[in-house]
């Protein structure tokens, strides 16, 4: 194999649901879930003789996503896609063709790429089929159950340029994009509750300068593993091909979760023929440029610019914790705290380390008392491992963090006993206490330990270690 | 068939059940009656809602006790077009493929007829999903003209034109989207305005050409039109068409007549008409001249070719509309092995000859390589027709032309010869390519006794102005046959 | 329009597909010279000069129609149901979707 041969080139496209209160067309809740067929009336439903009529709101959203895309904002129109499927009420669905709301933006990545956004449209939502028979699987299967929940749900497709080059640059651009879309309110970004959809059209290529290959579209990936998993078979498969002298054929292909495979969708007898044509029954929609201009500047601080900010306060933070921290949306706090004159460095760690594995209510610590707290193991008043018991507390249910300390029983210990209790096991274990004077440095963590244990923790292991050197002399 | 001399109009209903002359009741039952009596020869009807009728007239007649006003339409009997969509009430759009569907929902044109004291005695005979014109292609078998049962209502809307027509009812509603209303009210004799596009909600009507379609009512008289127009006109926010605009009760001045007026004749559309419209039509330039109206020829080119673009755009749009009859959600189904077979084989059992025949024409206007050969092209057509138009408003205040290239012609005369049937709405089709008003009005008899109507023609908005030349055309008639 | 281009029997038999209609050969063959009358008449649009006419989707000019983001009541699934050709569990049933892998 020479895979090192073929470069491959991906574009994606991701469709996200917006997080309206309504659906697009019609007043039904614009809610995930609920028992099937509760969120509908004749709109969604495509009933004969309804109408749709625009949410306002939906399109506010899209030029959010626009701004934050670095997208140019456009007048534009509604098309009518034709095709037909039975979890698409009118059998056709609403969608923008050739004059789409959002063109041309961008979008970089963490890495520094630059990954060109082609367009940023509104479309409608279908509802939801299952498989009824063995295992939900559409082979034996003797009949399938609609759900319209989703139908008329709005949705904005964001289409990349073919810029991406490999399955991690395709992870790191719907990382990115999905902060940059959460950032903005318009969605909330939920891959597995399926708001974030992500299809990927993959060809391969042999060299930077060699035209593109045919490409195939993959969906069905509904994970940022799949999405790696599933672009990287398709690379490796296309490339077999070619090498064995065969050719691509363009088609759409199924992500198989189980198999990690992509499959080839049924060819249908006729080619894909969707008629688009002007939707009769919605004006166009051609936002004022006060709306414009409003939308840009409301928009929230987006994931580059919060990265930027934290890099500001804390230079030497390494690139990964500050992503980190952006995407858990713990960047606010930090800065907060850090305000508040608490140390950077112990900040992000607890942060990072404990408050990250319980966000919500990370994102409600009261910032002044956080402070205190990385206050006290800055300055030995706690240990690491009290500083931690403590923010568990409080991220449990709040509180000061003195009072917390005190009801643990972590009131610092003060000098004098801490050095009874130093002298004390010293005397206990006179070997290792010559070793560690001629310099075997492990040896001081079992002198911390030692410690630890008959002080039940209490201690400081800084200061246990200050006490040792000073005992060396 | 010989009409019942003088029913009376919804003019005098609505005045006599609130001055308690006669009772909501009465009316129905004699509405009842009279479907009874003609309906088997005429099959006006579909469906006929008696008991849900007079469950309404007598809540009118309760209300009328206790001095409320139920409205403007009080206790008026009136026929809905099966493409109407009544809550509860079958609605077949005159299909197979609706299965006798109840609609979940009550059309917006329904609820405000409700809510000005209108009474539905029934669904009227329609051509399948409002394709055609001559109501022979309903699914449930055509709708004779009472003024000679042997000859064809015209269509789309015939069951409500021959409703009207044979005094069934005084009103009724259709749709027009080529002329369906326009063309049938000139086989029988009777009153239909197309309103501007936008002036009456669409919400409920089953889409066959949306830019096109627009509901519109069927009278005996020009009053009662302007009175049914009044309850059914006014923005609506379900239909994002709808015109956002103050609707002002629509008011003809009898008085003010055709005095003053620029009257264009729309040259194009005397072409090739029969002998006795032409006569007509120069009768009724003599009367127009007589009240003060000055008549001049007017050209308006694209007219010539709107048919074409028409018989494209139409298509185009109903093959999209008509996709969701698909057997999934309601209506009927042909089961298959698959999702996509049931489809097929129910769409293919479902639709009649002439809705697959605009739907493959539709969908090859609208396919890959074709698009802007046909539909594109069509539209460009369309701003032709706005631009000619516009510019023939700029010299007259209305136009006039026959509603139709003939009279009514005879059952089974055109039904299997689809473009000779498509070409009587030559005079008709421009109108809503243009989304304008205009209104056909009778204007006598050929000499077979068949009725004569004519177009009156006026620019968006002006619906008044068409009702003012139609109601001065329908004195001169009245004052010559005295 | 030229008369190469005129529809035939292979491009109706596609736009049945395509419509999910299923044609006869009768029937085909019928379409086809039925439409091909149609879209002959519809030569007199070609004839014209409509190089920079813009295109006309609908009769009125209107834009920016929207609807306030305010959520309204819903309709009864069960009175939806009652007029599908098909249902169970409260869904609509259809017959199996072919539209999965080979």
């Amino acid at each position: 194999m020479s895979e090192e041969k073929y470069e491959p080139v991906i574009g994606l496209e991701v469709h996200c649901e917006l997080k309206t209160a309504t659906k697009l067309w019609c007043a039904c809740p614009n809610e995930f879930g609920g028992e099937p067929n509760t969120h509908i009336c004749p709109i969604c439903l495509g009933l004969p003789g309804t109408l749709p009529v625009l949410n306002r709101n939906a399109v506010e959203y899209a030029m959010w996503i626009g701004a934050a895309l670095n997208c140019e904002i456009k007048p534009s129109k509604f098309h009518r896609k034709n095709y037909f499927y039975p979890d698409m009420p009118k059998d056709f669905q609403i969608s923008q063709y050739d004059e789409p709301i959002n063109v041309q933006g961008y979008l970089d990545l963490p890495t520094g790429i630059r990954i060109r956004i082609e367009r940023a449209h509104i479309e409608e939502d279908t509802g939801k089929s299952s498989h009824l028979g063995k295992s939900g699987r559409i082979h034996a299967s003797y009949g399938a159950l609609v759900d319209y929940n989703r139908a008329g749900v709005p949705l904005v497709e964001i289409v990349s340029a073919p810029d991406i080059r490999s399955s991690e640059q395709a992870k790191d651009y719907v990382s990115e994009l999905r902060a940059v879309l959460v950032a903005t309110g318009a969605t909330d970004g939920r891959m597995e509750e399926g708001s974030l959809r992500v299809d990927a059209n993959v060809s391969v290529r042999k060299g930077p300068n060699a035209p593109f290959g045919t490409r195939c579209e993959i969906k069905n990936v509904n994970s940022l593993r799949s999405l790696v998993r599933a672009i990287e078979y398709e690379i490796k498969r296309q490339i077999e091909i070619l090498e064995d002298g065969g050719r691509i054929v363009q088609q759409t292909r199924h992500f198989n979760e189980d198999t990690l495979s992509t499959v080839a969708l049924r060819s249908k007898e006729e080619a894909q023929d969707y008629r688009y044509f002007p939707e009769p029954d919605l004006p166009p929609v051609s936002p004022l440029d006060t709306w414009i201009n409003k939308v840009k500047q409301e928009l929230p601080p987006l994931p580059s610019q919060r990265r930027a900010k934290v890099k500001e306060t804390f230079g030497t933070a390494e690139d990964s914790q500050i992503i980190t921290l952006v995407e858990q949306d713990l960047d606010g706090l930090f800065l907060d705290v850090v305000s508040r004159g608490a140390d950077c460095e112990i900040a992000l760690r607890r942060l990072l380390n404990e408050a990250a594995s319980q966000i919500e209510a990370a994102k409600k610590l009261d910032a002044q008392d956080f402070a205190e707290l990385i206050g006290m193991e800055k300055s030995g008043k706690l240990s690491a491992t009290q500083c931690k018991a403590v923010l568990a507390n409080m991220l449990e249910g709040g509180g000061s963090p003195m009072q917390i300390a005190a009801s643990l029983g972590f009131e610092g210990m003060n000098s004098n006993e801490l050095e009874e209790v130093i002298t004390q096991i010293i005397n206990d274990n006179p070997d290792a206490f010559e070793r560690f004077k001629a310099g075997d440095e492990k040896v001081s963590q079992f002198f911390v330990g030692q410690v630890m244990k008959a002080t039940k923790g209490k201690a400081n292991g800084k200061a246990v270690i200050e006490f040792l050197e000073a005992k060396k002399s | 068939m010989k009409l019942s001399d003088k029913p009376l109009s919804a003019k005098e209903i609505a005045a006599g059940i609130k001055n308690k002359t006669f009772s909501a009741t009465e009316i129905v039952r004699n509405s009842l009656s009279r479907i009874d009596k003609l309906d088997g020869d005429i099959h006006a009807f579909l469906a006929v809602t008696g008991d849900q009728a007079l469950l309404r007239a007598k809540e009118i007649d309760e209300m009328v006790s206790k001095g409320e006003d139920p409205g403007i339409l009080a206790g008026v009997p009136i026929g809905i077009k099966d493409n109407i969509c009544t809550r509860k009430v079958a609605t077949t759009c005159g299909s197979k493929i609706l299965n006798e569907w109840k609609p979940p929902y009550d059309a917006t044109v329904i609820e405000k007829l409700r809510s000005q004291g209108a009474i539905v005695v029934g669904k009227t005979n329609m051509d399948e999903f409002a394709m055609g014109s001559s109501t022979e292609h309903s699914a449930f078998g055509p709708t004779r003209n009472p003024h000679n049962i042997n000859c064809v209502p015209g269509g789309s809307s015939g069951g409500s034109a021959a409703s009207v027509a044979s005094g069934m009812v005084p009103l009724a509603l259709g749709s027009d989207t080529g002329g369906s209303i326009r063309q049938p009210a000139a086989f029988c004799g009777v009153v239909g305005l197309k309103p501007t596009y936008g002036l009456v909600s669409r919400y409920g009507l089953v889409a066959f050409a949306s830019s096109l379609d627009q509901i519109g009512p069927f009278s005996r008289n020009v009053e009662d039109s302007v009175l049914l127009s009044n309850a059914i006109m006014g923005h609506d926010p379900l239909d994002s068409t709808s015109l956002d605009i103050e609707t002002p009760p629509i008011k003809i001045d009898i008085d003010k007549g055709v005095k003053g007026l620029r009257i264009g004749i729309i040259s194009e559309f005397l072409e090739g008409i029969s002998p006795e419209i032409s006569k007509a039509i120069e009768l009724a330039c003599k009367y127009l001249e007589e009240g003060g109206g000055q008549i001049e020829s007017c050209s308006v080119p694209s007219v010539r070719q709107s048919l074409s673009a028409y018989y494209l755009i139409a298509p185009a749009e109903a093959s999209s509309n008509l996709a969701r009859f698909d057997g999934v959600r309601f209506g009927m189904r042909v089961d298959g092995k698959n999702a996509e077979e049931m489809m097929v084989n129910t769409r293919t059992a479902g639709f009649g000859n002439e809705v697959k025949r605009r739907i493959m024409l539709g969908t090859y206007a609208l396919s890959a390589g074709y698009y802007d050969a046909y539909y594109g092209s069509a539209q460009k057509l369309r701003t032709l027709v706005i631009r000619d138009f516009k510019s023939a408003y700029q010299k007259f205040d209305v136009l006039l032309s026959p509603t139709t290239p003939t009279t009514a012609f005879e059952i089974g005369a055109k039904v299997d010869d689809p473009l000779t049937m498509y070409l009587s709405d030559v005079c008709t089709i421009p109108t809503n390519l243009a989304g304008h008003p205009a209104i056909s009005v009778p204007f006598g008899h050929d000499s077979k006794g068949l009725p004569i109507g004519l177009q009156v023609l006026a620019p968006a908005l002006k619906d008044n102005l068409t009702l003012r030349v139609a109601k001065y055309l329908e004195s001169a008639v009245e004052k010559a046959n005295v | 329009m030229n008369n190469e281009n005129l529809i035939t029997e292979k491009d109706v038999a596609h736009v049945a597909a395509l419509a999910r209609l299923h044609l006869t050969t009768k029937e085909i063959a019928d379409f086809t010279t039925q439409l091909r009358s149609i879209l002959e008449h519809g030569r007199d649009i070609t004839a014209l000069d409509l190089a920079g006419i813009p295109p006309t989707s609908g009769p009125i000019p209107l834009e920016n129609v929207f609807r306030e983001d305010v959520a309204g009541s819903c309709i009864d699934k069960s009175e939806v149901l009652s007029q599908a050709p098909g249902h169970q569990e409260g869904q609509f049933l259809v017959p199996p979707l072919l539209d999965g892998s080979e």
